[in-house]
């Protein structure tokens, strides 16, 4: 009877139509991996990276300067291979700095904008501050992430920002590990990293920025950050805020050997 | 002198255009503005009222018009759409999108020498067929697909 | 003001493989404000495609094609420098046109 049940079964494999009860899942996921891949043909933050680049190029600011000589770790002007280096400790500024900050950083040196002027709503979808980062961080598409945080500024950051990780806090007593400290945790279809993993903070650092379907926007880090913080009903951290580096040194650090593949696709 | 002629070729090109599509496709000259979109059909709010709009003539399912979408879309706002029609003499290609509120999303017009393979990402309201309309020879091909859709895309 | 388009044509094998990205909000009609009123709707309704002059897709759409347009197309002929010129027109008569070169 039972032999019988299986070749059924085994018949039924090859016409295809052996649909277990796990089958299911996995056919929902393979088809929702297939509409991400169909995305990726033409990724709408490539809009983005084309108003960060005229952006980039274009003189602007109480100095009437471009952005061509920003210096973002590896040299003035030296784009390739910079975002895939980030956050970093840089000596004029005295501070670890991600992309966000440091092209902040460039637009007050070089350009002559205030701190609030440079800021200024950054917030907004498709601002100029994350024109600018979508388009600094696809020119190292390609490169691999490599933020080793040796520098004791570094490493104390990376510090921080394990420590962030795994603090429960907030009225809800949540950590960042509560969902992305562990394997194969889902929230509705949406598939969660486990970030404290190498495999899973590869997996998520390499498609950073990123366009969000849900929203049409493309969201960088800081945005992503900001916002996961929100939702754990932390206090929100401020703009380029210290927390917000520090997390990042964590997880690129765990995702450092991985090739950058910004921008992505993501929910 | 060079804008006179500039002005005319433009003029000429849009009428131009315009006589393409009427002789062509799906495009209905229905008010004096002849303009070049068919507002009818994108303002019909059934899947009946819009094919009724586009075609005169029944059309039949084809397996040589073929959907190129996945079964699944995570987000309704961005269902990616390919249209691919192995048949000769395409003139025009149209898709809707049947339980949104209005399913005509898409029509394409393919002059001789462009391919019957188009790709384009559409709303989706909710869980429900795509229909592709096919005009080839001057006769219609039609294609179905059912694509679920997790989150519904009229509100984005 | 309207926003730039990215345009890519390939040619291979003597057929040319057109992608275009266009900045539009493609504004659907159907979503509502915070004072519960229609938002009007506000899309591209037409796409022109020309090489060399000569049409090689027109397009007509509604709103229903999504935020930030994504069109793909092939057709026959084309040869790399070529130039390919794209305009779309939207509902509310603004308008964009943007040319690439045949690779």
């Amino acid at each position: 009877m039972r032999s019988r049940a299986v070749v059924l079964c085994v018949a039924a494999v090859v016409l295809g139509i052996c649909a277990s009860a796990g089958g299911y899942a996995q056919t929902t996921m393979d088809e929702i991996m297939r509409y991400r891949e169909m995305l990726k043909e033409a990724n709408p933050a490539e809009l983005l990276e084309l108003e960060g680049e005229e952006l980039w190029a274009t003189p602007a600011g109480p100095n009437n300067a471009t952005l061509e000589a920003c210096d973002l770790g590896l040299g003035p002007g030296v784009l390739k291979g910079a975002y895939a280096r980030l956050p970093r400790y840089f000596p004029d500024t005295d501070k670890v700095q991600d992309a966000e900050s440091r092209i902040v950083t460039c637009m007050m040196q070089l350009q002559g904008f205030t701190r609030k002027d440079a800021i200024r709503g950054w917030h907004k979808p498709g601002s100029k501050n994350e024109a600018l980062v979508t388009f600094v961080a696809t020119q190292s598409r390609g490169d691999v992430i490599d933020v080793p945080a040796t520098h004791p500024r570094e490493a104390e950051m990376h510090r921080v920002g394990q420590e962030l990780f795994y603090r429960r806090s907030g009225p809800l007593d949540f950590a960042c590990s509560t969902c992305h400290g562990l394997d194969d945790r889902r929230i509705r279809l949406q598939e969660l990293p486990n970030l404290s993993t190498k495999e899973g903070a590869q997996t998520s650092m390499s498609q950073w920025p990123a366009y969000r379907v849900s929203q049409g926007v493309v969201w960088t880090m800081q945005r992503r950050l900001i916002d996961c913080i929100r939702q754990m009903r932390w206090p929100e951290p401020e703009f380029l805020s210290d927390t917000v580096v520090a997390l990042q040194v964590y997880m690129q650090n765990n995702a450092s050997g991985v090739v950058l593949e910004a921008p992505g696709i993501k929910r | 002198m060079d804008l006179e002629r500039r002005t005319f070729v433009r003029t000429a090109g849009s009428a131009g255009i315009l006589a393409f599509l009427v002789a062509r496709g799906f495009l209905t000259v229905g008010d004096a503005r002849a303009d070049l979109w068919n507002k009818p059909a994108f303002d019909a709010e059934s899947l009946e009222d819009a094919i009724d709009i586009l075609v005169n003539s029944p059309a039949a399912e084809s397996p040589e018009v073929v959907i190129v979408a996945p079964e699944i879309a995570e987000n309704g706002a961005v269902v990616p759409v390919g249209v691919v029609a192995k048949l000769d003499g395409v003139e025009s290609i149209a898709i809707l999108c049947e339980k949104n509120p209005h399913p005509l999303a898409a029509i394409y017009e393919i002059p001789p020498g462009t391919l019957a393979d188009v790709k384009t990402r559409v709303k989706m309201a909710e869980t429900s067929h795509v229909v592709v309309l096919v005009k080839a020879g001057g006769r219609i091909h039609m294609a179905r697909k059912e694509i679920k859709v997790t989150r519904g895309g009229c509100g984005g | 003001m309207a926003k730039p388009m990215k345009v890519r044509a390939r040619n291979a094998d003597g057929v040319t493989d057109v992608r275009i990205l266009m900045r539009h909000d493609m504004e659907s009609g159907q979503r509502k404000n915070s004072d519960g009123d229609i938002i009007p709707a506000h899309h591209i309704q037409n796409v022109t495609v020309r090489h060399q002059q000569k049409v090689v897709l027109f397009a007509q759409w509604g709103p229903a094609v999504s935020k930030n347009p994504y069109l793909a197309f092939k057709f026959e002929g084309g040869t790399p420098g070529d130039p390919i010129e794209v305009t779309w027109v939207d509902n509310k008569g603004d308008s964009r046109t943007d040319e690439t070169m045949i690779k």
